[in-house]
């Protein structure tokens, strides 16, 4: 059976694009499950591809000293949508380093609830937007601390960059903790383009449009330097910048 | 082969240059002193193309054109280089990266052939081999994690790999140790003394001047140059101060 359709009103559905969504709901309702056994690891590139609607509901489970590292570029020309839950047990990696590049109209989010159920977990997420024209980029990330999951590092990093003043980012890192000794670290920033950054490009011979492609790649492209195989990732968010900036 | 003519500007609505007139010859380098908040950087700025310093009256040249009409990045393919008193820190982007993009976007510009990859790496490390700077540093991002004096340093790795017509260099000598220091004035007479280059030094102290031996030394007080003379004007200020050299 179908899960029921989301509407506005749940949080982890406040942003996203309904109308586009409901026509292919039943296609990609159900959540994709992910084990990594104890001590095992898992990487993996999740790519965009060609459809106007894009959704991607994935449970990921971490057994004791697992480790998972997921590189992930959100894009879709109309909504695009990563979900994710992740539970890690005792002494589990996990790390998310993902885009949201959006142009136009388009709805781009990622929406992450990672629970740390053991002792010693730690989880990094990185995710940067770059956002043209009315596109909206969101992260939305909930980590949630059990208890008992002592020494728990976790460890949420946004920022979004907006070409035009019409684009929307939001972040929303959450935290729920019921342990007393853990360590979880947040940061947001919005902004545009630097204009001494600009400035010294352009005093180094970079035509406008020069400066600012290498200088948003410069924002974007750090995501993918611990990836095993970072080309077609790399080759992937650069194309979809160039239709951005 | 830089003229300046009355040259009247103004950042946020506050006039900061008050008139400087300057002729700088080819073959020439020229010296600018001053107290803090004379108009120093203001002039390099206003120069290069900053936007946000608006140029109210006069004019300035570089080799007949008219250097206030260009972009910024067309000032740099004409041959003006900016040495920054702070250079920019730039993330997520390497110094080879950056350079390479920069250089070759010049010469398309003068329509010449863009530099390969092998071509390009050869040439930034003979230029950071020639000023002493780890050629590793140019794989770390734009100035990420530079100490002040190895930001210097790299300004100068950059106007070696650009080789300019003309440098503006906004006090490139503060926050350089001695032996910096001598490094860096070996690499603006190695680089940019030469019969068809020129160069307009901005600094504080008169160190850097005994390497780099000025053909003429100008003095800035409240965005007007108030005295000019030879490098003798600048050891006169290191004695005496500028309210008593300019009285």
């Amino acid at each position: 059976m179908t899960a029921p359709f989301p509407t506005h009103k749940q949080e982890e559905w406040r942003y996203a694009d309904l109308d586009a969504l409901k026509p292919v709901w039943e296609q990609f309702a159900e959540p994709v499950t992910l084990t990594v056994g104890a001590g095992e690891s898992l990487e993996e590139v999740w790519l965009p591809v060609a459809d106007d609607v894009q959704l991607r509901r994935v449970q990921l489970a971490l057994g004791a000293g697992a480790k998972a590292r997921l590189f992930v570029l959100n894009t879709a020309p109309v909504y695009g949508r990563i979900e994710l839950e992740v539970s890690l047990e005792e002494g589990a990696e996990f790390e998310l380093h993902g885009a949201n590049i959006g142009t136009g109209l388009s709805t781009n989010e990622i929406v992450t609830r990672v629970r740390h159920v053991g002792v010693g977990g730690r989880s990094r997420q990185v995710v940067r937007s770059v956002l043209n024209g009315k596109a909206v980029g969101s992260y939305l990330g909930k980590v949630e601390v059990a208890r008992g999951a002592q020494k728990t590092d976790a460890e949420q990093s946004v920022k979004a960059m907006l070409i035009d003043r019409g684009a929307t980012a939001n972040c929303k890192p959450e935290l729920e903790i019921f342990a007393d000794d853990v360590k979880c670290a947040h940061g947001a920033s919005v902004g545009e383009l630097d204009p001494m950054q600009l400035f010294y490009a352009e005093s180094r011979g970079m035509d406008p449009a020069t400066a600012r492609a290498l200088l948003v790649e410069g924002f974007v492209m750090g995501l993918w330097e611990s990836a095993k195989q970072p080309e077609a990732i790399s080759n992937a968010a650069r194309d979809a910048l160039r239709r951005v900036v | 082969m830089l003229d300046i003519s009355n040259l009247h500007a103004t950042v946020a609505d506050k006039p900061i240059l008050n008139g400087v007139s300057l002729h700088v010859p080819a073959g020439e380098v020229h010296a600018i002193m001053g107290p803090n908040g004379s108009g120093k950087s203001t002039l390099a700025y206003v120069l290069a193309g900053r936007p946000g310093y608006e140029v109210t009256e006069g004019s300035a040249s570089f080799e007949g054109r008219d250097l206030l009409a260009m972009e910024p990045h067309e000032r740099a393919a004409a041959g003006l280089f900016l040495g920054f008193q702070y250079p920019v820190e730039i993330p997520g982007i390497s110094y080879l990266q950056f350079l390479r993009e920069s250089l070759n976007a010049q010469r398309r510009s003068r329509g010449e052939a863009e530099l390969s990859g092998s071509e390009f790496i050869k040439l930034a490390r003979e230029q950071a081999n020639l000023l002493g700077m780890d050629t590793e540093m140019l794989k770390r991002p734009v100035n990420v994690g530079f100490s002040g004096g190895e930001k210097k340093r790299a300004e100068m790795v950059q106007m070696g790999i650009m080789q300019p017509r003309f440098a503006l260099l906004d006090e490139t000598d503060s926050g350089l140790d001695i032996d910096a220091l001598r490094i860096v004035g070996d690499g603006i007479n190695r680089i940019m003394r030469a019969p068809d280059k020129g160069v307009l030094l901005i600094t504080h102290y008169e160190r850097l001047l005994e390497h780099v031996h000025p053909d003429r030394v100008h003095v800035l007080i409240d965005g007007r140059i108030a005295r000019s003379g030879d490098i003798q004007l600048a050891r006169e200020l290191e004695s005496s101060g500028y309210a008593e050299a300019v009285a």
